[in-house]
């Protein structure tokens, strides 16, 4: 028995979910095997080495593995794939473009977004936005799987597992990667910030948003949206938090001008603390706040920023 | 060319699930059903495609109960030129899994040789998000997943992505399986007229067994539970208030 896990990186550094993922393979049994593909990412293996209950990498370098396009990063997965139980990948936008295509091509069918492993075949997934958690076994002889980084904590960095170069799979040739618009921040990353402050359809506008990214750099916290705040031109489409964006678990989740639509709460309501600023008293997001806050954000957020 | 839209009919968003007792499932005897919204998107997506002279006739497909049938007319009022029902259970509660639903759309697009295949990026009952990665990998076809912006080029497409860390623009061979995310457009009404003239647009019935495909799922559903509810807050009375609470209370400043 031994576990593939597709590590998520930017060619330079190990993403924060790559160690999560770990944890949650470590109990599905067996080996784990980390695949680092990338161009040039000789330096990403080496971290991934690292991290605890890794038993080796494999590192495959190829320039058709720099951007993460699904073509032929599952060319290469599943030629490796004969010999494992599990391929497991975050349930990041890499991970769940790239895992369904694997497991179709192993005739399996994937296992998204799993928030607990009960054994080897059985697992817990979230559904209906969260509303529901189900339990689910799987009948496969490969279970390919994503892994929802805010349910696991990540694996420490004590090990010293040894690195081996893999070949490059044939590139189907299907696609072409074009360009990343990325914006650069300062601040923490979503899925692995201690913080997040997040700004609805209350905030207005784009320049009002600005008042909760000074919050937030008080806080030392990343930033978040609703998906209204994103779809007005708010805030960019990557600070989405809910079930068709981001799922975040942080120790504190503020919440601005946001009325707690079932879609938002799936992607915080598992968050330590949770504060949300509102100056609707009735409005649905109180019911899962820890603290609540009835008042004008104009007025509330200044004084929030003052008084950090 | 054609364009192939699978449609789901899913409950509506707006309904607050409700787990059953014996813990076998959600509720779904009379609450509101809708088809899927990121569906919707797609759906209008063809239709804008069409509109721009860069697609002759758009299919749409919903694999599932009888009642689909529904879904299927609300997207034909929207606009889409003719269906096919594949009526796969008469249990609204048995849900077809994606690496089935994806080898029926395989059949469909062997026998319609559609250019351009546009999916929902995930269905909001079960949140796979998986449908239209599995059927591009049987086709052997490119996949554009999350796209938020789509430019048809020829024999390629240029499709901006939601992804992580922002945006990433590739570029597709065509033909190409594409999942659609919330911001490539907003989908239309459909009006009244177009209502009743979706009466008279054609709709096949077929069975998985046409198409040779067994449905029977990899994944047994062992039990469905509530997830664990937060205990109710408290409301604070200033900002000053809110602050002193966490960091002495709550511990997260
Ligand atoms: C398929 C689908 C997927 C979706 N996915 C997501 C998702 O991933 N994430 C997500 O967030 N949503 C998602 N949604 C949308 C969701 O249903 C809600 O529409 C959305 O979350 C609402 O955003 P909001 O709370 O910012 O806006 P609103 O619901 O409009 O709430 C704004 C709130 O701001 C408050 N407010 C206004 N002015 C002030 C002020 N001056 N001071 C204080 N408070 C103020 C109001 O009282 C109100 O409660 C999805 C919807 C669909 C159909
Ligand atoms: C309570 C419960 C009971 C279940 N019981 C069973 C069972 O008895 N048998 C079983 O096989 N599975 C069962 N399942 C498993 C579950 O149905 C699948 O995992 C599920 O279908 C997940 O896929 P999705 O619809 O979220 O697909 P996604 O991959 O998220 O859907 C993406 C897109 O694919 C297209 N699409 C998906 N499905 C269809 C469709 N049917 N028709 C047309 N287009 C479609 C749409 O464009 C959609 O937007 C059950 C699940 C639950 C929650």
């Amino acid at each position: 028995m031994a576990v593939l896990l597709l590590a998520e990186h930017d060619n330079t550094s190990l993403n924060d979910a790559t160690a999560k993922t770990v944890t949650a393979a470590q109990a599905m049994g067996g080996d784990i095997h980390i695949l680092c593909a990338g161009s040039d990412c000789g330096g990403v293996a080496e971290q991934a080495a690292k991290l605890d209950g890794v038993t080796k990498v494999l590192c495959a370098k190829d320039d058709a593995y720099g951007h993460d396009m699904a073509e032929p990063l599952a060319a290469l997965i599943v030629g490796l794939a004969g010999d494992y139980d599990h391929i497991v990948a975050p349930a990041t936008t890499n991970g769940k473009n790239i895992m369904p295509r694997v497991a179709a091509l192993l005739d399996a069918m994937v296992i998204s977004d799993i928030s607990a492993v009960h054994g080897p075949d059985t697992f817990e997934r979230p559904i209906y936005a969260g509303n529901a958690m189900a339990t689910v076994k799987s009948s496969d002889a490969k279970k390919v799987i994503t892994v929802r980084g805010a349910s696991f904590d990540a694996a420490g960095e004590g090990g010293s597992a040894s690195v081996e170069d893999v070949a490059a799979a044939a590139n189907p040739g299907l696609s072409e990667w074009v360009e990343d618009k990325v914006v650069e921040s300062d601040r923490p990353e979503l899925t692995s910030a201690k913080r997040i402050i997040s700004g609805g359809r209350g905030m207005g506008s784009k320049e009002n948003f600005e008042i909760i990214e000074k919050v937030a750099d008080k806080l030392g916290a990343a930033v978040g949206a609703s998906r209204a705040a994103v779809d007005s031109g708010y805030a960019p489409n990557d600070y989405q938090v809910g079930q068709t964006g981001k799922v975040v678990a942080p120790e504190l989740y503020i919440a601005v001008g946001i009325s707690g639509a079932i879609q938002h709460l799936a992607g915080m309501k598992d968050s330590k603390v949770i504060v949300a600023i509102n100056k609707d008293e009735e409005a649905p997001i109180f019911q899962v706040a820890d603290y609540g806050l009835v008042a004008d954000l104009f007025d509330a957020l200044p004084k929030l920023e003052a008084a950090l | 060319m054609k364009v192939l839209v699978p449609v789901k009919r899913v409950i509506d968003y707006n309904v607050k699930v409700r787990v059953k007792a014996d813990q076998s499932g959600v509720d779904l005897a009379n609450v509101k059903m809708s088809m899927n919204p990121f569906d919707e998107i797609a759906v209008e997506q063809a239709i804008r495609l069409k509109e721009a002279g860069q697609a002759e006739e758009i299919i749409v497909v919903s694999i599932g109960v009888t009642k689909s049938q529904e879904t299927l007319r609300n997207a034909l009022a929207m606009g889409a030129d003719r269906a096919i029902l594949v009526e796969a259970t008469d249990n609204v509660e048995n849900d077809i899994e994606p690496l089935a639903v994806a080898k029926i759309l395989k059949a469909i697009i062997d026998e319609e040789q559609p250019g351009l295949v546009l999916v929902g990026k995930q269905a909001i009952d079960n949140d796979m998000n998986a449908t239209g990665q599995m059927l591009s990998a049987l086709m052997g076809w490119p996949q554009a997943t999350f796209a938020s912006k789509v430019e048809i080029e020829g024999d390629k497409a240029k499709v901006t992505r939601e992804v992580d860390g922002g945006l990433q623009v590739i570029s597709v061979n065509m033909p190409c399986v594409m999942t659609v995310d919330l911001r490539l457009n907003e989908p239309r009404y459909a009006s009244l007229p177009n209502i009743m003239k979706a009466k008279k647009k054609p709709m096949e019935t077929k069975t998985p067994a046409d198409y040779g495909v067994d449905v029977s799922p990899r994944l047994t559903i062992e039990k469905v539970e509530e997830p664990p509810a937060r205990k109710a807050g408290v409301i604070v009375g200033s900002v000053e208030e809110l602050v002193e609470k966490l960091k002495t209370e709550a511990g997260v400043l």
